[in-house]
């Protein structure tokens, strides 16, 4: 069995969800089991109705990295929620929103985008985590 | 050795990691034993082409730059 990566996704900004998205569509590409945990802002970014809004940037991006990040996107860099969906497809990969980040948004599950897969706590997460690596973003 | 080519990946333009996934996408659809070339200008490709490989048990038999274009063949396992 492949090393699996357990991801801990924290953040709702464009660039902090694209990083993950890399990471999840790498792992899957290689055939590495992934789990993602969706957390306060990043729950809130993976609303069917704000999926493809504008997250913004981290306060470190500033305007240069604003720049940089339009460029990219300009250039055809795919979008994290797309990164994502491409990841899916490859098979291995699940996403849950974290039951605690649910009641704080006060959203309902069928608000999310069909990425997401349930509803779990963080005891189901370590659980399906067993021994891979844990990542926080 | 001139292999006949069964898929064609171009991930020309596509940064990390669109190389390695359009690859691992096509890999699902290409029949074992058959090649499969990809096309990248992402410089990371290389690594990340190579690591797939190894990984995914895919053998990677040709490797080329010609003007800024990073060819691979890889056959499927």
């Amino acid at each position: 069995m492949e090393t699996s990566l357990n991801l801990v996704l924290f953040s709702g900004t464009d660039d902090k969800l694209t990083a993950a998205a890399v990471l999840v569509s790498g792992a899957a590409a290689l055939g590495r089991p992934v789990h993602v945990f969706l957390q306060y802002w990043a729950l809130d970014a993976f609303r069917a109705d704000r999926i493809a809004a504008d997250h913004g940037l981290a306060p470190e991006a500033g305007e240069a990295g604003r720049t940089a990040v339009d460029a990219l996107r300009a250039a055809g860099q795919a979008s994290w929620a797309d990164t994502f969906r491409m990841a899916k497809e490859l098979g291995g990969v699940e996403i849950q929103a974290c039951s605690l980040s649910m009641d704080l948004l006060n959203i309902e599950q069928d608000a999310l985008d069909p990425l997401v897969d349930g509803v779990e706590g963080v005891a189901a997460f370590f659980i399906a985590a067993e021994d891979g690596q844990v990542v926080f973003i | 050795m001139a292999v006949e080519i069964t898929t064609r990946v171009d991930a020309r333009g596509l940064s990390c990691p669109m190389p390695i996934v359009k690859t691992a996408q096509a890999a699902k659809t290409t029949p074992s034993g058959t090649f499969i070339e990809v096309l990248a200008t992402d410089p990371g490709s290389t690594k990340d082409l190579t690591a797939w490989t190894k990984t995914t048990g895919h053998t990677l038999v040709e490797q080329s730059l010609d003007d800024g274009v990073y060819r691979f063949v890889i056959r499927r396992k």
